[in-house]
This record gives structure tokens, C-alpha cells and sequence, in this order.
């Protein structure tokens, strides 16, 4: 493959937020996680644990709720005091309700899925029906003397189970008065503590209420009685969270010290009836606090303040043992923050609230593998811009002449011309934006930099041209008649002629961009699509799923290529399918299209379409040792993929010339670094 | 650690009033309470927890209870038999036996059996099983023999295995013993012809039995005074064949045969088992926990007013008549670690030896026979009888080897054990040459010149035997200052105590160099002064002086130097060892040794003043030789390591500070020792900062190696 020269960048500065919650929908394998900035993404279980869709955060709108309710539908709660329902298709805001109650801290779906329960900071407990198309309020329950913390339903939907500051209400639905009210004891090892948060409740089918709460306990409730039946204290620090499974034989708790405690009910003797709840297995895999958890049928599922979302699944119920029985750990949006002008040498670099543009530097010396070369001209960080209002941006692009750069929050588009004299640079908002182009979920702008592409939420596609300083509606791409689908990939053909999209379900769609009318529909396959790019001279489009496989579609013939179907007879090498994170880029470089250049979190691999593939017998990953070896060694084994690990986390590589490349790397240590210290916690020998 | 609990005693009637003692104690339907059937004609139900009688039933005057009343599980009713026919069944309720259901059965019933999860089972006493409903449906049904007129039950009891009962009974006849084995779910019985010892015509006392899933351990207590085991099978391979089980000796000897009113047994779980009896030095009647395992005895308990020599036992209550009433002794166990009580275990295993040998593998030599069987169990008994024939020889070889011991020369016994020890090694060696040390320590205390070192020094190189196995052992040797035996012990035994390895340390620094000179001491783990002093004299000055140590050192004692045979500067004095390379052997054999340490200084300070002097010199003199390399070891192999060096100098110290301050000549040593140390921990202090000094250098040069936030390199991608 020959030797490249390797922008390593680390300079872009992202911290992803903390989890806040997370909700298992278990009719769709389905898991909703909320940050604290807003933003809520929901990962798809099934299609290797991809991040399909997400909503982007507003600064008002922190979520401290979720909850999944009436099957498909998800609702958030949060400081504002609002309900937000989410359009999953559209990718949008559906509506969002006052519930006049202030800051709402819990949310719970009854049991049938027909009604929800907010609890909020003035201490009432109120119920919505969950009607077609919204949410209507219902009644209030008792009012409590402070806030409502957690809530839980009993499963026959008669009960429920508030928890507060020191005490848990169990409050009767049908009358909406509070049962029994179980006062939590304040002290802690011994000392009283000023206030004991109940931060987590569930309620069993049998009548017990778990509750977890800021002492560090894991209290066990008869609440048919109001008692307190057993008491496990684990922690020093606060119990955040609890989640039960659906069989009810095992729930999890996460701790403020970054533990994850199992409980399983399990006969007090072999062949006994009687069980009792036993505290089984800690796990630790945050160092921060763990502000949810989930658990599905087969795992359990945990995030906190260090944001990374850990699934850890459970060896007992995991029947095969194949690759999804690893832990995961899911630390990166499984889309592209970072865009790239190949002519300029720019980065552009997505964040929550402001945008940042680099120029790379230069260097004039040569060497050989391994070597770092001596920098003639360094990095120049050229331009910061803030986003005006709260809402965070949802994608950013930079042409790749770099004279154009846009960037779409929910409900604005911002389309800039950038000028260059020397070593200075202007920045001039293009005005007059079309007000269809109010919120972009993709922008793409083709080779040339003359079109400009906007996926917008709802699902029409437009397109604009671009002329000096102005730019000027040609045509919309409407969704096909009926649905309404948010398209969240794009990508041009180098040569203009065609345009490909992908949503979060369906399939891919070509459009021609010469006649301005929909191609074709790539066949529809299982799971997501995680990355689309098309070929130079070729037209190949290349797509990357969600469970790694790759296929490549000839768009001329509307068919997949021969190559694609000599890889799907072969079959992809196992260790290929076994990595664990999705394609989020695919490139190529105009005179080689013969290579298709792609990458994950952990690998970027150039795919030289000429050589043979990899057999699972042979190595996939070519050992770095090898280059000290001969060349007899090298020749032996040549084959299509050529990967190298050296770099990652990667959150961006890019061709920028036939033998230059950029990769965009961000060490965890440094995202430790800008997090709040964790707990301290004593550990033998200091 | 297994322990039994305070006892108590179920007040009310007093029982015990027929020949003999109880008939039975059985479990209700209800935990917690027990039915006790007296042998004359009451049964009354007992509940523990509250130690008081709940009800009481007798039959009528003249009639007597034959077979202890049990609970249908199935339906709550209580079932006995009178008058070995005479089936009677009622309730809480009923008040008296003579009005409840009564029926007369054709044939004479030993035993009624029941167990939870199946119907009461009736065990006749020619052997027949019935179910009691179908019993019942027909109670004058023909009832068929099973064993011959001449055998008569013993003794019975039932298991569930896999949810279906399965009985056991054992017959005597004319001495011989049978044990049929009954399987009710298929029919199947198989007979097992018990076999005895065959020297002796000893008669089995008593019975218990416990079941895994394979097979039942049926224990037995033989007339012999020992206790044995004899595996059955659960399941035959081919029923209705005539086989033999071997029995294997489990405990010999805790219980006195001749115990007036008998010895019980009783299962508590697979390591342990009561028994009640008499003890072999006699007195009052005992009940004692035994771990079966590591034949240990658990606990035990005497009951002056006598028992009745009856034991059972149930959930975690074992009951028993003492006296005329019923006595109740809760029982736990718990488990134990024998690591914990070990103490501070040897420091250093030289790689070549193998470590497992100085434990007793308690797995291998208990459970060799049955795992010999666990792949193929179908051939289980005759797999018994093969390993039975290959221990019994072994077995009777010790025996005999015993009797030589007893009253043969000191030249033949040894004979006699190198045959012993040479023949191929059976599952029961450990205890075989245990009994042999001890047979052969039993002697030597009796006839004070018999000492055959010979024979003990083989048994101690086999690598099987402790202090604990023999433990008169190394006072004996102690006794005869006979160090050769002594430092092998040292070498080979886990579990010296403290006070021990402090005698042979006080005989090592005590006696004489001319009788030293005659022992034969393996002296490989001492430093070979007389080498180094040739190979590097000069090197070690420097290092010495480096150090900070004036070396003109005046403290060596010279008595050693005309056995060094070498003339020595005085440069060279704190270099020369001060004792012999044989004393030195064995003093390093004493430091290798585990201890304890707060068991060991008080006898530490038994040890006269000089010869603390002594070994603290010797201790100085190998401190000064370790501190001479980096890796602070001595050279040679085996030798003892500086922990073991300085643990041993602060011991000696602390034990022995006054005495030593106090004695002329141990003052210039202490002085020096004292500037050496604090020379060490001026040269420590100062290499810590070095050591700090490093690390940031390390720090500096891994930042130097992590990359910038941008930075242009070359990848080769191939």
C-alpha cells in the first residue's frame, strides 16, 4: 500500500456529556439515553448496539427523566417543568407540555402504557392520559412535602411507590391518596445525615418497594404494611439509580462511587421454595457517579457522570457465546463531528455550542515508518463561533473548496462564506435563508463546492447552488408520498451526477441529480446504515452497516458490483465482524478508486479492491512487527484490507491527497482530565 | 469448627423404663417437632424449641410397642405397631390408641419407615417391603420372605435418592452379616455380604448410613473398637447377584468395645460423625464430634448419669436418653481454615523439590479408593475388591511391621522398614507410617538405650510425616542430641511447634564441636566462607567500607579460626563465619523453619546469654554477607534469606535486649551491629532519593515519547 504522511490531530477538544437516564424499551430492543445536556439518543439493541437517531440538547431543557410509554413512544421530563414527547420518525420535538408543577424530576409509564406520572418539584404526583396524539392531564395525587424524586408503578397498575426526601409514599391510583408513608432512616453509619434523597423506587408484583436512596442503602419495603423488611447498605455514597427486570428475579443499583451492584432473588437452600434477594455481583466500570441504569432480559445496561454507557451482559442468559455476550462501552456518537476541506487543509470541528476551524500544518521533511516529522508550519486555529441561542447544533459542514461553511441547530440553518487574504480570515453569514431551511439534519456540499445539500427533519432532501456570496433554491426531494422519514446520511458523486441518502430504517435512495429525479432504491437490508459514500469514475456507492458489513452498488447499473458479491460469498474475516464499533466514514481519493478508505473508533482500513480477499485463516491485522521483518514475510500475506490500529480513538480520518492523510484522534485521558474528580475512595496502601 | 451447644432436656414423662432405653425418635410433619417412642408403651410428641411435651399416647396394659411410631408425611398421621402385628394410625386429635384404627397384619413388622416425599414404607421381619396403603387395602395379604429363617434384621433405614426410597437393612446370621440394598421403585434388591477382618470374628455393634447419589457409606462400629466404612451402591449393576463389600477403616480405637450400654453413630454430615460411648480409659459415657477427614476429634461431651447408648439425630439436634429423660444437643458446623492456624509458613521453596510433599494430600489418601471409581461406576464393587486386596497387604504389613517394632532388634525393624517403605505406596501410607513412628517413639520411651536413629531417619526422608503425626518425634531427638534427625525434621515438617524449634536451637548452639564433628549434617545451604574469603577479600573491603562501616571490627570471637584453618586478618574478621559450617547448617535449618512470632519469644528467652551471643553473631556475620551483593541474597544453595535473617536478629533481640546489654562480649557486637544498621539506613535514606529522582526522570521521558496535539508522521500501511 505504500507509505502515507499522517496529520495526527488532538487538538480537537471534545467531551461528550454525562448520561443523565437511560430507558429499555423492550418491544423494540430499544434503549433511550439522555445527557445532561439535553440531548437524547436512542440505540438500537439489536442492530449491535448502534446509535440510530438523537435528538439535539437545548440549554433549557436538561432531561431528568425518560421513560417509554404505550410501546414505541418516548416522553422526557425535565428542569423546565415541560413534558416532551419525540417524533422517532421525523426526528423531532412532537410537542412539549407545562405541567404546571415545576421542575419535573421522574417519569413513569403505567403498566398498560395508557397513562403517565410525573413527579415534580412542589411534591405533586400528577397523572396524564396518554392519548393518540398528545397528553392529557388527568388529576393530581395527594401533594407531598417535598419532591417527587422516583416513581414506580405496581405491575397491576393499582399501586404506586413515590419516592421523596426521607420518606416513600405508596399512593392508590384510584383514589390518588397516599396508602402508607415510610419514613427512611436519616443516619448514616451511625451519624445523622441533614437529608436522606429516595433516588430510586420500584415496586414488585408481590407488594415490595426497593428503594434506593443518598445513605448508600438498598431497602426492601412491605407495602402492604409499611415496613421495613431488609436493609443492605452498600455504598458510602449515594445509591443513584435502580432498575428492575421484567421477571422481577434480579435488579441492579448504580452507586455514586461508580459501582454497579446485581441483586438475584435465589432460593435460601437448593430445592427450597423460600428465596430471598442476594446481593450477587459488582461490577466497576464507571469512575464517576452512575446516574442510571437499565436492565434488559440479557444485560445490564449503566451510565453516569464519566459518559460512557457500559452494557455488560449477563453470562447466564446469554445462550451463544458470540460476540454480543462482550462488554461494551460506548463512548463516541456513532456520527461525524469533524468535517474536512481537502484543497484548504481545514478541519471543522463540531461541539455542543460553537464550531471550530483549523488549518493544518506543513511540513517539507521525509522519513520513514515510525518517524514524526519535523513541523515547518503548525497547526493555525483560525476561527471559533458561537451558536446564538440555546439549542445545540446538529450538523456542521465545510466545503471542500473551504470557502463555504454551514452548520443547522433545531431550528436555524447557517449557511457562511469564508474569505481568506493572507493569513487572516472573514466570516460572512449568507442572508436570506429560504424558511424551509430551518433545521438540517445532514449538509453536504458536493466536490466542486457549487451544490449544496440539506437533509432536512421530516424528510425532504433540497438542493442549492452556490454562487459568489448568494445562493438559490434549484429543487426538494420530497419523501415518498405517505412517509415521513428523517434522512441522516448523504453523499455526492464526485462528479456530481448523483446524490444517495439514508435514513434511520429504510433503505438507500439514489436520486439523479442531472434530471433531478429519484434513480433507485438500493435493496433494502436488515440493519442500519452506518456510513454511505460513492466512488470516483466509478460511481460505486459504498455502504457500511451497522453489523459491519459492507456492500458496494453499482449506481450506472443499479446492481451490487461483482466485488460485492465475491465479499458477501466469501464472507467478511470474523475478526472483521467481531469489532465493535460501526463504519462512521467512508472516503476515497479521485484517482484511486480502486480504494476505499474507512474507519471506526479503534481502526482505519484502506480496502485495496485488487488484492485478494482475507480468509479467516489468514491475519487480519498485520502485525506492527512485520516491518522489521523481510519482505518475504510481507509478500506472503497481502491482502485486501489493509487496517492500522495506531491511532485512537479516532473520530475522523480523511485522504486529503494520494499519500496524506488526516486522523482526528481523542485520547480518553484527556476527556478524564476535563471531568469533575470522581469520590474519592481509600484504597489500601495510601 | 464443629461444636456442640449447651444441652437441654425434654422435661415429662420419664422414659428409658423398658430393657431397651428408647425404641425411636422421628420427625413430624411439623419441624420442630419430634415423636418419641419409649420401648414400654408411650409415644409422645415433643416440641424442641419449646421443650415441652404436646402430646402423649399409650397402648393398653399388657400390650407393647414393637416399632417406634412414625409420621405419614403424606397425611399427617402417626403410625406404630404393638404387639409386632397390631397397626395402629390416628392423629393429634385422639386421645387414646385403644379407639383409634386399628389392623392385624399377617406377618411380623420390623421397622415402619418414613420419609418425606413418599408414603410410609413397612419393613417386615422377614424381609418383605409393602407400602402402607396397599397395606392397608389388604391388610391379611400374603406377606413373602426374603431372607432366610436363621438371618435376623439389625438394624435399618431409608434414603431418598432422586425422589425414589431406597432401603437399607442389614441381617445377621451366625456372625455373618448381609446388607440388602432395596430399591422400591424398580423391585430391585441386591444382597452384599459384609466383609470382616479375617483374623478376627468380631461382631458389628452398631450401624449408621448416609447417601450421596451414587452410593450409601454405611458405617460401622465393629467389636474390634474400630469404626469402619463400606460403600454400597445405590443402584446395582447386577441385582440379585450375591457380592461382597469391603469396608475400610475409617477411626480405630476412640471407643471402648466393652461399653455397658453400647456404642451409637451417627452421620452429621459427609466429614463428620458422633459417637457415643464409652471412651478407651473408660470413666462416664461421651458423645464426641470426630472430623472423619482429618481425624481430628471436633468436640465431645461426657454424660455422667449414663445413656442409654442410643443416638439420633435431625436437622441440627442430636437426641439421646441421659438418664431417664431426653436430652437434646444442638449441633453446628461451621467451616474452618487450617491455613489460619498454621502460622508463618516457610519463606523460600527451593524450585527443585516438590512443595506439595510436606502436606498430607488428605484427598488422595481418603478418597484414593472411591475416585478410583468415579469413571466407571458400574463396576464399582469389584473395582472395591481390587483396591481392597491391593491395601490389605500394605494394611497387614504395618501390622506386622508394628508387631517387629514392639520387640525386634534395632537392625531388623530397619530391615523390616526399608521392605516396608520400598514396596509400592498404598492409599493409607501417611497413617501406616504414622503408626510405625509412633510404634517405634513408643519403644524408645519404654526402653530408654533403644534409639534407632536408622529407622526414623528413613521414615522422616519419606516426606509423609509431621509433627503432628508423631510428635514426640524431635523431643526424643532433642533428648538423644541427635542433630542430624533434628535438622531433617527442621527441613521436612510443616508444623513444628515453637517450643520445639527453640529446643533444637538451644542443642544446636550448645553442643560441642567434637561431637559435631562425628554427625553427618547436610551443610549445602552454608556459605562456603573459606571460598570467598580466597576468591575476593579486597572487593569485600571496599564494599564494606562503602557501606560506611569501619571495618576494623574487633568483635569476632577467634575460636573458629583453627577450624577454618585458615589465618585471617583482622580486616577480615566480621567475614569469617563464628561457628562451623556444620553448626552454621544447622542453625540456617532453624531460620528456615516457620514460627510464629508471638509464640516463639518467649522461649527465646530460655536461651542462655551466650549463646545468644552465638547466634547473634552468626546472624550479624550473615547479614553483613547478604548486604554485600545487590539482590541482598547469600550465595550457596538453599540459604536463608535476609527476611528470614532480620526477623530472626529483631526476635533474638527483643527477647533477649536486657541479657544481651548486660554480657561484656555482646556489647562490642551490638555496637557494631547497631552502626551497621544505621550505616544501611543512611545508604536506604539516600538511595530513596535516588530512587524518586528516577522516577521523574522515567516521567519526563515517557512525556517525552507521547505525542504532541499535532504532529506530521510516516505510516506505512501494508
Amino acid at each position: 500500500m505504500g507509505e502515507f504522511r499522517v496529520h495526527r490531530v488532538r487538538f480537537f477538544n471534545y467531551v461528550p456529556s454525562g448520561i443523565r437516564c437511560v430507558a429499555y424499551n423492550n418491544h423494540s430492543n430499544r434503549l433511550a439515553v439522555s445527557r445532561t445536556d439535553g440531548t437524547v439518543e436512542i440505540y438500537n439493541l439489536s442492530a449491535n448496539y448502534f446509535q440510530e437517531k438523537f435528538f439535539p440538547g437545548h440549554e433549557s431543557r436538561s432531561t431528568e427523566a425518560l421513560c417509554w410509554a404505550k410501546g414505541q413512544r418516548l416522553f422526557s421530563g425535565g428542569l423546565n417543568g415541560e413534558i416532551v414527547e419525540y417524533d422517532l420518525q421525523a426526528l423531532t420535538i412532537k410537542y412539549s407540555v407545562d405541567a404546571f408543577g415545576g421542575p419535573i424530576w421522574s417519569l413513569a409509564a403505567s403498566p398498560s402504557g395508557s397513562q403517565l406520572l410525573i413527579g415534580c418539584e412542589d411534591g405533586s404526583v400528577k397523572l396524564f392520559q396518554i392519548t393518540s396524539d398528545k397528553i392529557q392531564f388527568e388529576r393530581n395525587f395527594d401533594r407531598q412535602k417535598s419532591r417527587i424524586l422516583s416513581l414506580s408503578w405496581h405491575p397491576s397498575g393499582t399501586h404506586i411507590a413515590a419516592g421523596s426526601i426521607d420518606y416513600i409514599s405508596v399512593f392508590d391510583v384510584k383514589s390518588g391518596s397516599a396508602t402508607h408513608k415510610m419514613i427512611v432512616d436519616r443516619r448514616y453509619m451511625g451519624v445523622s445525615k441533614r437529608k436522606c434523597v429516595i433516588w430510586g423506587v420500584a415496586f414488585l408484583s408481590d407488594g415490595t418497594v426497593i428503594s434506593v436512596d443518598s445513605a448508600g442503602k438498598v431497602q426492601f419495603w412491605d407495602s402492604a404494611t409499611g415496613t421495613l423488611v431488609k436493609s443492605h447498605l452498600l455504598a458510602n455514597a449515594d445509591v443513584q439509580s435502580i432498575a428492575v427486570s421484567d421477571q422481577e428475579d434480579s435488579f441492579v443499583v448504580g452507586t455514586a462511587e461508580g459501582t454497579v451492584f446485581h441483586f438475584q432473588l435465589v432460593s435460601v437452600a437448593s430445592n427450597s421454595t423460600e428465596k430471598q434477594w442476594v446481593r450477587t455481583k459488582p461490577f466497576q466500570h464507571h469512575t464517576h457517579d452512575v446516574r442510571a441504569v437499565a436492565h434488559s432480559p440479557t444485560a445490564l445496561i449503566s451510565g453516569g457522570t464519566d459518559t460512557h454507557l457500559v452494557i455488560r451482559p449477563l453470562m447466564e442468559k446469554v445462550e451463544v457465546k458470540n460476540y454480543d455476550a462482550a462488554l461494551r462501552k460506548i463512548t463516541f456518537p456513532h456520527r461525524r463531528l469533524v468535517s474536512c476541506s481537502k484543497k484548504k487543509q481545514l478541519l471543522l470541528f463540531q461541539f455542543a455550542h460553537h464550531l471550530e476551524l483549523w488549518r493544518l500544518g506543513a511540513t517539507a521533511a521525509t522519513g520513514k515508518n515510525g518517524d514524526v516529522l519535523p513541523l515547518s508550519k503548525n497547526a493555525d486555529h483560525l476561527l471559533e463561533l458561537k451558536t446564538k441561542g440555546p439549542e445545540n447544533i446538529i450538523c456542521s459542514s465545510v466545503s471542500p473548496c473551504g470557502n463555504w461553511m454551514a452548520y443547522s441547530t433545531a431550528s436555524r440553518f447557517f449557511l457562511y462564506r469564508l474569505s481568506y487574504e493572507h493569513d487572516s480570515i472573514s466570516l460572512q453569514r449568507v442572508p436570506k435563508t429560504p424558511a424551509f431551511l430551518r433545521s438540517a439534519l445532514q449538509i453536504l456540499f458536493s466536490e466542486d463546492s457549487t451544490w449544496l445539500f440539506v437533509a432536512s427533519s421530516q424528510g425532504p432532501l433540497h438542493i442549492m447552488q452556490l454562487s459568489a456570496g448568494c445562493f438559490q433554491h434549484l429543487h426538494t426531494f420530497q419523501p415518498p408520498s405517505g412517509t415521513v422519514e428523517a434522512m441522516c446520511l448523504l453523499a455526492v458523486s464526485p462528479d456530481g451526477h448523483w446524490l444517495a441518502s439514508s435514513g434511520t430504517s429504510a433503505g438507500v435512495h439514489v436520486y439523479s441529480l442531472k434530471q433531478l429525479k429519484p434513480h433507485c432504491t438500493v435493496p433494502a437490508y436488515n440493519f442500519p446504515v452506518t456510513a454511505l459514500a460513492i466512488a470516483p469514475s466509478t460511481n460505486n456507492l459504498v455502504i457500511a452497516h451497522s453489523d459491519q458489513q459492507v456492500f458496494e452498488y453499482s449506481i450506472p447499473e443499479k446492481q451490487y458490483t461483482e466485488w460485492s458479491r465475491t465479499v458477501q460469498k466469501q464472507g467478511f474475516h470474523y475478526l472483521w465482524l467481531q469489532r465493535d464499533t460501526p463504519i462512521t466514514h467512508i472516503s476515497f481519493h479521485a484517482k484511486r478508486p480502486m480504494h476505499i478508505l474507512l474507519h471506526d473508533t479503534y481502526m482505519f482500513c484502506i480496502i485495496d479492491k485488487a488484492l485478494p480477499l482475507p480468509n479467516d485463516k489468514s491475519l487480519l491485522y498485520n502485525p506492527p512487527s512485520l516491518t522489521s521483518e523481510s519482505g518475504v514475510v510481507r509478500r506472503r500475506t497481502p491482502h485486501a484490507f489493509k487496517i492500522s490500529k495506531k491511532y485512537k480513538p479516532l473520530l475522523f480520518v480523511e485522504l486529503l491527497d494520494e499519500r496524506t492523510l488526516v486522523a482526528v484522534e481523542r485520547p480518553l485521558d484527556a476527556i478524564i482530565a476535563q471531568l469533575p474528580p470522581p469520590i474519592k475512595k481509600k484504597k489500601f496502601g495510601t | 469448627m464443629a461444636a456442640l451447644e449447651e444441652e437441654f432436656t425434654l422435661p415429662g414423662v420419664p422414659l428409658g423404663s423398658g430393657p431397651d432405653g428408647l425404641l425411636g425418635v422421628e420427625q413430624s410433619d411439623k419441624a420442630d417437632q419430634f415423636l418419641v417412642t419409649d420401648s414400654g408403651r408411650t409415644v409422645v410428641l415433643y416440641k424442641v424449641s419449646d421443650q415441652k411435651p404436646l402430646g402423649s399416647w399409650s397402648v393398653q396394659q399388657g400390650q407393647t410397642i414393637t416399632c417406634p411410631a412414625v409420621c405419614n408425611f403424606q397425611t399427617g398421621e402417626y403410625i406404630l405397631v404393638h404387639d409386632n402385628k397390631v397397626l395402629r394410625i390416628w392423629n393429634n386429635e385422639d386421645v387414646s390408641l385403644d379407639k383409634v384404627f386399628k389392623a392385624t397384619l399377617a406377618a411380623e413388622v420390623f421397622r415402619i419407615h418414613s420419609v418425606h416425599g413418599t408414603e410410609p414404607l413397612v419393613l417386615f421381619k422377614r424381609g418383605a417391603v409393602r407400602g402402607v396403603e396397599a397395606l392397608l387395602a389388604e391388610p391379611q395379604q400374603e406377606v413373602e420372605a426374603v431372607i432366610s429363617d436363621e438371618e435376623a434384621i439389625k438394624w435399618t433405614k431409608i434414603f431418598m435418592v432422586f425422589k425414589h426410597p431406597i432401603l437399607l437393612f442389614i441381617t445377621e446370621k451366625h456372625g455373618a452379616y448381609s446388607a440388602y440394598v432395596h430399591v422400591l421403585s424398580s423391585g430391585a434388591s441386591s444382597k452384599y455380604t459384609l466383609a470382616l477382618g479375617r483374623e478376627d470374628r468380631s461382631v458389628l455393634q452398631s450401624f449408621a448410613a448416609s447417601v450421596d447419589r451414587k452410593r450409601i457409606s454405611l458405617i460401622t462400629f465393629s467389636s474390634d473398637g474400630c469404626i469402619y466404612e463400606t460403600l454400597l451402591p445405590t443402584h446395582p449393576s447386577d441385582p440379585g447377584k450375591d457380592q461382597v463389600a469391603v469396608r475400610s477403616l475409617v477411626i480405630k480405637g476412640i471407643v471402648s468395645e466393652k461399653a455397658q450400654s453400647g456404642v451409637a453413630l451417627s452421620i452429621l454430615d459427609r466429614d463428620h460423625l458422633a459417637v457415643l460411648g464409652t471412651p478407651l480409659s473408660g470413666g462416664k459415657d461421651c458423645l464426641s464430634v470426630w472430623n472423619i477427614k482429618f481425624q481430628t476429634l471436633q468436640a465431645s461431651k461426657e454424660f455422667p448419669q449414663g445413656t442409654s447408648g442410643q443416638l439420633w439425630y435431625y436437622g441440627e439436634h442430636l437426641f439421646m436418653l441421659h438418664g431417664r429423660f431426653l436430652t437434646v444437643i444442638p449441633y453446628k458446623c461451621e467451616a474452618s481454615s487450617l491455613a489460619g492456624a498454621l502460622g508463618k509458613l516457610k519463606h523460600s521453596v527451593e524450585p527443585g523439590i516438590p512443595a506439595m510433599s510436606h502436606f498430607v494430600n488428605w484427598e488422595t489418601s481418603q478418597d484414593c479408593g472411591l475416585e478410583s471409581q468415579k469413571p466407571e461406576p458400574p463396576k464399582r464393587t469389584l473395582r472395591t475388591k481390587n483396591v481392597a486386596v491391593s491395601s490389605q497387604p500394605a494394611v497387614s504389613a504395618s501390622r506386622q511391621l508394628l508387631l517387629t517394632i514392639k520387640n525386634g532388634t534395632e537392625k531388623h525393624i530397619e530391615v523390616e522398614l526399608r521392605k516396608f517403605l520400598a514396596a509400592k505406596q498404598s492409599p493409607d501410607f501417611h497413617t501406616a507410617v504414622g503408626d510405625i513412628a509412633a510404634g517405634l517413639l513408643g519403644r524408645c520411651q519404654a526402653e530408654p538405650s533403644f534409639y534407632p536413629r536408622g529407622c526414623l531417619t528413613q521414615l522422616v526422608q519419606t516426606h509423609v510425616l509431621s509433627h503432628s503425626l508423631c510428635p514426640g518425634l524431635m523431643d526424643l531427638a532433642v533428648e538423644k542430641a541427635d542433630v542430624q534427625l533434628l535438622q531433617l525434621c527442621l527441613q521436612h515438617f510443616p508444623d513444628i511447634p515453637e517450643r520445639t524449634t527453640c529446643a533444637c536451637l538451644q542443642l544446636f548452639l550448645s553442643i560441642g564441636d567434637d561431637r559435631l564433628q562425628e554427625t553427618d549434617v547436610s551443610t549445602e545451604s552454608v556459605f562456603h566462607c573459606g571460598d570467598a574469603g580466597q576468591e575476593e577479600p579486597m572487593e569485600m573491603q571496599k564494599e564494606i567500607l562503602e557501606n560506611g562501616v569501619q571495618a576494623a571490627g574487633d568483635q569476632c570471637s577467634d575460636c573458629d579460626r583453627g577450624l577454618q584453618g585458615r589465618p585471617l586478618g583482622s580486616n577480615e574478621e566480621a567475614s569469617s563465619s563464628p561457628v562451623t559450617p556444620k553448626r552454621a547448617a544447622l542453625l540456617n535449618s532453624v531460620l528456615h523453619s516457620a514460627y510464629s512470632e508471638a509464640c516463639l519469644l518467649p522461649h527465646l528467652k530460655d536461651i542462655p546469654a551466650q549463646h545468644v551471643t552465638l547466634f547473634l553473631r552468626y546472624l550479624y556475620f550473615l547479614y553483613l554477607k547478604c548486604s554485600e551483593n545487590a539482590a541482598l541474597t547469600l550465595p550457596g544453595t538453599h540459604p536463608p534469606s535476609l527476611n528470614q535473617i532480620m526477623d530472626w536478629t529483631c526476635l533474638l533481640l527483643d527477647a533477649n535486649f536486657t541479657v544481651v546489654v548486660m554480657v561484656p562480649e555482646a556489647k562490642q557486637l551490638l555496637t557494631s551491629l547497631y552502626k551497621f544498621v544505621k550505616a544501611q539506613i543512611s545508604v536506604y535514606s539516600e538511595l530513596n532519593k535516588i530512587q524518586v529522582s528516577f522516577q521523574e526522570l522515567q516521567k519526563l521521558n515517557q512525556e517525552k515519547t507521547r505525542t504532541e496535539l499535532y504532529s506530521i508522521e510516516v505510516l506505512e500501511l501494508f
